[in-house]
C-alpha cells in the first residue's frame, strides 16, 4: 500500500481561528469555556460552551467573511463555514492550489459533522409550523446536509476527486482522517482534505445532550473548570463547535513537490461496542480493540507509544473505561506513554473532535511536547500513565495515537509518527 | 426608479451579494447577475415577504429580470 503524509493542518476553535493560535493556548493552558451569550440559556441546565469567537479577525477571532461570502453564509449552518476556513488554511498550509484537471481529479473531500445543520433544522420547523411550506428556503435542504462541507469546499477549490462525508457521532474526525488515508493508499486519490466540523451549540442541541445527561450543569459559574477529564469533579462534557481540516497526501506526490511533511499516517483502526446507543461498553472493549487494530497496522507494539491524545470528554463514565482499556493496552509500558486530554482545553467538537485532536497528536510529534490536561487537580482513580496535569511537558514524541468513541458504540484510533525516510 | 423599484433592488443586492450599480431594470438575475435557480426561488420568496403578496409559480417564471420583479410588484404589492 502507499504510504500518506500529513501535509496541511487547518483549524476553527474554540481557542481560537487559526492551528498555531490554538495550540498555542493549549500549551498556555487556556479554556475555551465561556457562558454563552447568543441565545437564552435561563431555562436550561447547561449554560456554557466552548463557543467560537466571532470577530472582525484579529486576536485570532473567527471572520466568517474571509472564508465564505455573507450572500453563501445565510444560505448554510456554520459547520459549513468553519469547515470551508479549515479547509482554507490547510489547503493554503500544504501549499496545494490544484489547476491542471489531472491535479484537480487526483485531490478529493472527506469533511464529516456528527450532527450537520441542527439549529437550521430546528429553526426552520418553527417557521414551518409558524408561517406554512411557502416559507421554507430552497436552501433549506443544502444548507443543513452534512456532505455539503466536503461539497462546498470542493466546488471552491475545484477538487474533482472522490467527494464523501464521515458521520459516526463523536468518531467522526478520526474517522475521516483514517478512511480518507485509506483511499490514497489503495489509489483512488493522491491528496485528501479530510476532517470534521460542527456547529451543535444552540438551544436544541443543549437541550438535546441535556436530556441524555451528557453535558456538565455544575460549573456555570465558572466555566473554565467545567471541562474537566480523569477529574473526580468531573459530570459531563462542555459542547464546542469549529472544525479541524488536515491536507492528507501520498508520501512521494509530496516529496516530489517538496511539501512541508508534519508525520505520516502509519495506523488506522475502528471497533464497534454492539453494547448501547450511548454509554461505552464498562470493560473498555472497543476502544480497546480500536486501539490494537491501529497497532497492528502500523506494525507496531504498544510500548512504541509515546503520545495518546484521548478522547477523554469528562463525562463521570467515559473517562475511566478509556483508561481503563489503555492500561490493558500498554500494559508494562504504561508508565512510560503520556496521554492527555485537549478536551479540557478545547470542549467536545463532536463530529470535528477527532480532526482537531488529530491535529494536536501531530503537533506533538513536531514539536516534541505533550499538550496538558487542564483542571485535572485530583484524579478520580489512580494511573501508572501520566495524564499530563495542568502544564504542558516537553518531552520526546514520535510515534502519538489519536482516540475517538462515538454514540452508537463507534470506536476509532489513529496514528501519526514523525516521517522516517 | 420608483420606491418599489428601489425596495427590488435592495432585495437583489442583499440576496445575490451585487453591486448596486449592476441592479438595472435589464438587468438579468442568472444571466448578468450571478444567481442559480435556487437563488431565484429564494428571490422570489423574499420579493413575496417584502410586498406582502404572493407571486404564483407561473408568474414567478416569467420574472427573469429586475425590470420585471418591479413591473410585477407595482401591480400587486399589497405593502
Amino acid at each position: 500500500m502507499r504510504r500518506v503524509v500529513v501535509t496541511g493542518l487547518g483549524m476553527v476553535s474554540p481557542l481560537g481561528c487559526g492551528v498555531e493560535p490554538t495550540w498555542k493556548r493549549i500549551l498556555d493552558g487556556q479554556s475555551g469555556a465561556r457562558r454563552i451569550e447568543s441565545f437564552d440559556v435561563s431555562d436550561l441546565q447547561t449554560k456554557i460552551g466552548c463557543t467560537v469567537v466571532r470577530g472582525d479577525g484579529t486576536n485570532d477571532t473567527f471572520n466568517p467573511d474571509i472564508w465564505m461570502e455573507p450572500k453563501d453564509q445565510r444560505k448554510v449552518d456554520d459547520f459549513i463555514i468553519f469547515g470551508m476556513a479549515a479547509a482554507g488554511q490547510a489547503l493554503d498550509d500544504a501549499n496545494w492550489h490544484p489547476e491542471t484537471e489531472e491535479d484537480k481529479c487526483a485531490t478529493g473531500t472527506m469533511i464529516g459533522s456528527g450532527i450537520g445543520g441542527l439549529n437550521g433544522i430546528a429553526e426552520t420547523a418553527v417557521l414551518l409550523k409558524e408561517r406554512g411550506p411557502r416559507r421554507v428556503s430552497p436552501f433549506f435542504i443544502p444548507g443543513r446536509l452534512i456532505n455539503l462541507a466536503s461539497g462546498y469546499v470542493s466546488i471552491k477549490h475545484g477538487l474533482k476527486g472522490p467527494n464523501h462525508s464521515v458521520v459516526t457521532a463523536c468518531s467522526t474526525g478520526a474517522h475521516a482522517v483514517g478512511d480518507a488515508a485509506r483511499l490514497i493508499a489503495l489509489g483512488d486519490a493522491d491528496v485528501m482534505v479530510a476532517g470534521g466540523a460542527e456547529s451543535p451549540i444552540g438551544r436544541i442541541g443543549i437541550a438535546g445532550f441535556n436530556a441524555a445527561r451528557a453535558l456538565s450543569t455544575a460549573f456555570n459559574e465558572t466555566p473554565e473548570k467545567a471541562s474537566r477529564p480523569y477529574d473526580k469533579d468531573r459530570d459531563g462534557f462542555v459542547m464546542g463547535e469549529g472544525a479541524g481540516v488536515l491536507v492528507l497526501e501520498e508520501l512521494e506526490h509530496a516529496k516530489r513537490r517538496g511539501a512541508k511533511i508534519y508525520a505520516e499516517v502509519i495506523g488506522y483502526g475502528l471497533s464497534g461496542d454492539a453494547y448501547h446507543i450511548t454509554s461505552p461498553s464498562p470493560d473498555g472493549d472497543g476502544g480497546f480493540r480500536s486501539m490494537a487494530a491501529a497497532l497492528k497496522r502500523a506494525g507496531l507494539t504498544a510500548s512504541d507509544l509515546d503520545y495518546i491524545n484521548a478522547h477523554g470528554t469528562s463525562t463521570p463514565l467515559g473517562d475511566e473505561i478509556e483508561l481503563g482499556a489503555v492500561e490493558r493496552l500498554l500494559g508494562n509500558a504504561a508508565s512510560k506513554v503520556a496521554m492527555s486530554s485537549t478536551k479540557s482545553s478545547t470542549g467536545h467538537l463532536l463530529g470535528a473532535a477527532g480532526a482537531i485532536e488529530a491535529i494536536f497528536a501531530i503537533l506533538a510529534i513536531r514539536d516534541n511536547v505533550v499538550p496538558p490536561t487542564i483542571n485535572l487537580d485530583n484524579p478520580s482513580v489512580e494511573t501508572a500513565i501520566d495524564l499530563v496535569p495542568h502544564q504542558a511537558k516537553k518531552r520526546e514524541v514520535n510515534v502519538a495515537l489519536s482516540n475517538s468513541f462515538g454514540f452508537g458504540g463507534t470506536n476509532a484510533s489513529v496514528i501519526f509518527r514523525r516521517l522516517v525516510h | 426608479m420608483s420606491e418599489i423599484g428601489e425596495r427590488v433592488k435592495k432585495i437583489v443586492v442583499e440576496h445575490l451579494g451585487v453591486e448596486p450599480e449592476k441592479v438595472v431594470d435589464a438587468a438579468s438575475f442568472i444571466d448578468d447577475l450571478g444567481a442559480d435557480s435556487l437563488d431565484t426561488v429564494e428571490l422570489v420568496m423574499a420579493f413575496e415577504e417584502e410586498f406582502g403578496c404572493e407571486i404564483p409559480d407561473d408568474a414567478a417564471e416569467t420574472i427573469l429580470t429586475v425590470g420585471d420583479a418591479t413591473k410585477f410588484l407595482e401591480k400587486n404589492a399589497k405593502s
